[in-house]
């Protein structure tokens, strides 16, 4: 199981904050993961939608693992 | 240093401090945000400051060791307010410490333009129209872009 959360507009875009789901077998990293949300949320396509493993950024594409904690971010702003 | 606020702050009294644990500093330059109580038109009645722990506070540091390779600090705070919160209240708060103006003048600036746009923060606004979630606006992303 992994814990996916969603930022900003995008828990509207998709209807929840959070979500527990069993990654379907082919989806073993982050641009796949978002591929396959994104067939019913386009909102998680956009080139601007982030998205953070464990807490942390990752240039390029990051490897999802059983238990990972996932986050869609939509563009950030603090102050 | 670097802190998150679910209450309200007194800026002044965190200037006092941040002064105080400053000492031989030349010259110390800061900025306080406030909620506005308006928005593009729009009367606001608060803002809703969402954070992800655990980012968050990543994104923070890193601006701030950005500002401390970038300037010649002897040190630096930033308090930033999460949660819900009313016009006229603190959002952020953001000094620094130099041994000459400039640098502590720059280091401000420098630190509040990417708080504006690398700060893991999301923000909606409420008021008499309902809800809308806000987004870095374009003036924001060129005052980060002239920093390179």
């Amino acid at each position: 199981m992994a814990t996916i959360h969603f930022l900003g507009r995008l828990q509207d875009a998709v209807g929840t904050s959070a979500l527990t789901v069993a990654l379907p077998g082919g989806v073993r990293d982050a641009e796949s993961l978002r591929a396959w949300l994104g067939r019913d949320h386009p909102a998680l396509r956009e080139p601007s939608v982030r998205i953070a493993v464990n807490s942390s950024l990752h240039p390029g594409n990051a490897p999802l693992a059983e238990g990972d904690e996932i986050a869609f971010l939509p563009p950030m702003s603090g102050g | 240093m670097i802190r998150l606020e679910a209450e309200p702050f007194d800026a002044g009294v965190e200037l006092a401090s941040f002064a105080a644990s400053a000492p031989g500093a030349g010259a110390i330059a800061s900025f306080v945000g406030l909620v506005r109580c308006e928005s593009g038109g729009r009367d606001v009645s608060g803002l809703e400051l969402q954070h992800y722990p655990g980012l968050t506070e990543k994104t923070l540091a890193a601006i701030a060791a950005d500002a401390r390779a970038r300037f010649e600090l002897t040190s630096l705070v930033i308090v930033h307010r999460y949660g819900a919160m009313e016009p006229g209240e603190p959002i952020v708060f953001v000094a620094a410490a130099a041994a000459h103006r400039r640098a502590a003048f720059d280091a401000v600036d420098y630190m509040m333009d990417l708080l504006k746009t690398e700060a893991a923060f999301w923000k909606r606004e409420h008021g008499p129209q309902g809800p809308r979630w806000i987004e870095a606006r374009a003036a924001d992303l060129d005052d980060r872009a002239r920093w390179g």
